[in-house]
């Protein structure tokens, strides 16, 4: 095992090549590239077995994946942003052919207006496709999802695909210390995939991915692929405890940071969410009982998990790294949904929007939430979703608005 | 700077630390600033994204902290190192740029500035000013970071990084660890409510024209053409159409005039022109003639 600096792009081409993947259909896009650059060079050089082929599309890039992946080989292939929502038709069309593989989504803000940097839009347009959904924190994490990933889609109560998403720049671009596990190790963790009744042989055809006419056949097909999701929460148990077994590292679907006695938690998904524990850390020191609630697993939602982690908090901040127009914070709303009615829950559920476009979220504004969160567990009252925003900020955009000559005076009034 | 904050990254990491090293960039052109940052701790890092209140600023380019884009004293405090590649004095600096803190300035010849190891001398100094990176560690690194990039490349980052390692011995462990944020007494963020606008004024739109006008360009060159008028043969078209800028303009009496604070220094005319009229002259020769606009 060696411990080097890897960046998350780094690390995702690690977990594929440590998964022996076969094949990896591939187009390019911002934060992502690194990762099938790496993968090119790797095969290219032949220190990876296997076929890497670049597509015109992430349309058909997606398609090729789940199409490899129901001749029964092991699949792997990443995207972001943009091409994620251009491919976003297969994604829905692949996992019901319920052909497993794993996607890498290297989380960018969506247009328009056009941007680099992460948030978590993108990714969460594919939250009810079918796809089991892992987001994660740290460069380590990327790595070791990758083979949880395959694990979790290759089950035979799962075979879904899975994405695992890591953010833009803060993970993709960004170089940690990654323990690159033995590929020894990793072939015990997991072995090759054995596709069962997944293939494809011209002596045997078989017909994958049919239509159905009539909304009961359809309602059986869908509902059965929910119930495997749903299942997805047991086997995921069980995978990252074999996987802590078998090299040390437990990552929960739910990760709960200083909750023991927590009276108020952030709850939060992906990297943003190790400034949230830099931030605990210091209320610790300043003897505030705060805790983090992260949520790894999105798809399927781990119900039960989140329960007992918030178990006896007073007030939770959800703090979403996305926007749902019209409505606001997508996790807000998961979390509502899966506490409301339960006896124990805590009494306040407070919304925050933080980290859109890569926008940074500093110590102090983690402090003020965990404020303000305090203030509406002892008033009763929770203030309205609220944007991480400054003065200064409007400021600025004030000063942009000036340079684009935007019309500020208040249109003229017809008598 | 990206393959600075690797070398000094992988340093750390040699020398026991935990590291996060990142470069940063917007618009992927030549000219456009960039950063990178490096952190580094005995414990986990937590911490991630732009540093808040960096303990060692270095700026690889004097023209840069007359750019707003490239906001290099962003989070500068008084005990905050500031190094800067210039030929001129730290105290000019320090003056300039209403510094508390310590400015040291990194001596450029016309050499390093512009060339691939500005990075590595960059790396090198840092090395030596946070006081905890060994030289062994240090050119472990070089070796690490630079070696795919050939032999040639390799023995000149280890050349560079050891000068500026060293030239950097009288100010050893200047660099001192900062406080973290404190929950007890923090500012507080001036959040606002972002008020309701229709759509004629929140839509993303630039209704004036031209703006790119405004954006001085000129700063991006590092290579300059200048015409030289006795051998201009003022066919009046060839330079100012393959200019992709629109750069040049002919006047009346068909001499070519360069917009040298939108020219980008992409040196096609200098290649098209059949009279060889324009010649290419380095930017920091020029710009030390000019008046300094910091």
């Amino acid at each position: 095992m060696t411990r080097q600096l890897l960046t998350g792009n780094g690390a995702a081409a690690w977990g594929a090549r440590l998964a022996r993947v076969d094949y990896v259909p591939a187009f390019p896009i911002t934060p992502q590239t690194e990762i099938i650059e790496t993968l090119a060079d790797w095969f290219d050089s032949g220190a990876m077995p296997g076929k890497l082929v670049t597509l015109e599309s992430e349309h058909s890039m997606i398609t090729a994946a789940g199409a490899a992946a129901a001749t029964g080989v092991r699949v792997f292939t990443a995207t972001s942003s943009q091409g994620l929502l251009y491919g976003m038709e297969m994604i829905y069309a692949v996992a019901g052919w319920r052909a497993p593989f794993v996607m890498v989504n290297v989380s960018r803000g969506l247009g328009t207006p056009t941007t680099l940097e992460s948030d978590h839009t993108d990714v969460l347009a594919a939250r009810d496709s079918g796809f089991l959904q892992i987001h994660c924190a740290t460069c380590q994490e990327v790595l070791d999802t990758i083979l949880m990933g395959y694990r979790l889609a290759e089950d035979t109560r799962t075979r879904l695909p899975v994405i695992v998403n890591l953010d833009g720049f803060y993970l993709s671009f960004t170089r940690e210390p990654v323990e690159i596990p033995e590929s020894r190790a990793v072939s015990e963790f997991l072995p090759p995939y054995d596709p069962q009744n997944v293939r494809f042989r011209a002596s045997a055809p078989t017909s994958q991915g049919v239509a159905v006419l009539g909304g009961s056949p359809y309602s059986y097909f869908r509902y059965e692929a929910h119930l495997a999701a749903l299942r997805g929460v047991e086997v995921y148990d069980e995978v990252a405890s074999e996987f802590e077994a078998a090299f040390g590292r437990r990552h929960d679907a739910v990760e709960a940071y200083r909750c023991e006695d927590a009276d108020i938690v952030f709850v939060m998904m992906g990297s943003f969410s190790t400034k949230a524990k830099a931030a605990v850390d210091e209320l610790r020191r300043a003897e505030q009982k705060v805790g983090l609630v992260r949520i790894r697993l999105l798809r399927p939602f781990p119900v039960e998990a989140l329960r007992r982690a918030v178990a006896g908090v007073g007030g939770i901040a959800v703090i979403d790294q996305n926007l749902s127009m019209g409505r606001g914070g997508v996790l807000h709303t998961e979390i509502a949904s899966a506490l409301y009615g339960e006896q124990d829950a805590p009494r306040m559920l407070l919304s925050f929007i933080g980290g859109l476009g890569g926008r940074d979220i500093s110590p102090e504004e983690l402090f003020e939430i965990a404020a303000e969160t305090r203030k509406a567990v002892d008033s009763g009252r929770a203030p309205p979703t609220r944007l991480l925003y400054t003065a200064g900020e409007l400021r600025e955009i004030r000063k942009l608005q000036a340079i684009a000559e935007v019309e500020r005076r208040e249109p003229e009034q017809k008598s | 700077m990206r393959t600075a904050s690797r070398v000094l990254g992988s340093a750390f990491f040699e020398s026991g630390f935990e590291v996060q090293d990142a470069p940063r960039y917007g618009a992927e052109r030549r000219g456009a600033p960039t950063f990178a940052y490096v952190r580094a701790s005995r414990a986990t890092i937590h911490e991630r994204g732009i540093i808040g209140h960096p303990d060692l600023v270095i700026v690889a380019d004097e023209s840069l902290p007359a750019v707003p884009a490239a906001a290099v004293m962003q989070g500068v405090t008084a005990r905050t190192v500031v190094l800067i590649h210039s030929r001129e004095d730290a105290a000019v600096w320090k003056q300039r740029l209403n510094l508390d803190g310590l400015v040291i300035t990194l001596p450029t010849s016309e050499a390093n500035a512009e060339t691939p190891f500005v990075g590595s001398v960059s790396a090198g100094a840092a090395a030596r000013l946070v006081g905890v990176v060994s030289r062994e560690a240090l050119l472990s690194a070089v070796r690490a970071e630079i070696a795919p990039f050939g032999e040639l490349a390799l023995r000149e980052s280890e050349r560079h990084v050891l000068e500026a390692y060293e030239s950097m011995a009288a100010h050893a462990g200047v660099v001192v660890e900062g406080d973290e944020a404190r929950a007890l007494d923090y500012a507080r963020p001036e959040w606002i409510r972002v008020p309701f606008e229709e759509a004629r004024i929140s839509a993303p739109a630039i209704h004036a024209a031209a703006t790119s006008v405004q954006v001085k360009t000129g700063a991006w060159r590092t290579m300059r053409p200048v015409v030289h008028e006795s051998l201009c043969k003022k066919c009046w078209w060839i330079c100012s159409t393959f200019c992709p800028d629109s750069a040049i303009e002919v006047t009346a009496e068909n001499r070519p005039q360069i917009d040298y604070d939108h020219c980008k220094g992409c040196m096609i005319c200098v290649a098209i022109c059949p009279s060889h009229a324009i010649e290419a002259a380095r930017e920091t020769e020029q710009r030390s003639e000019g008046p300094h606009d910091a």
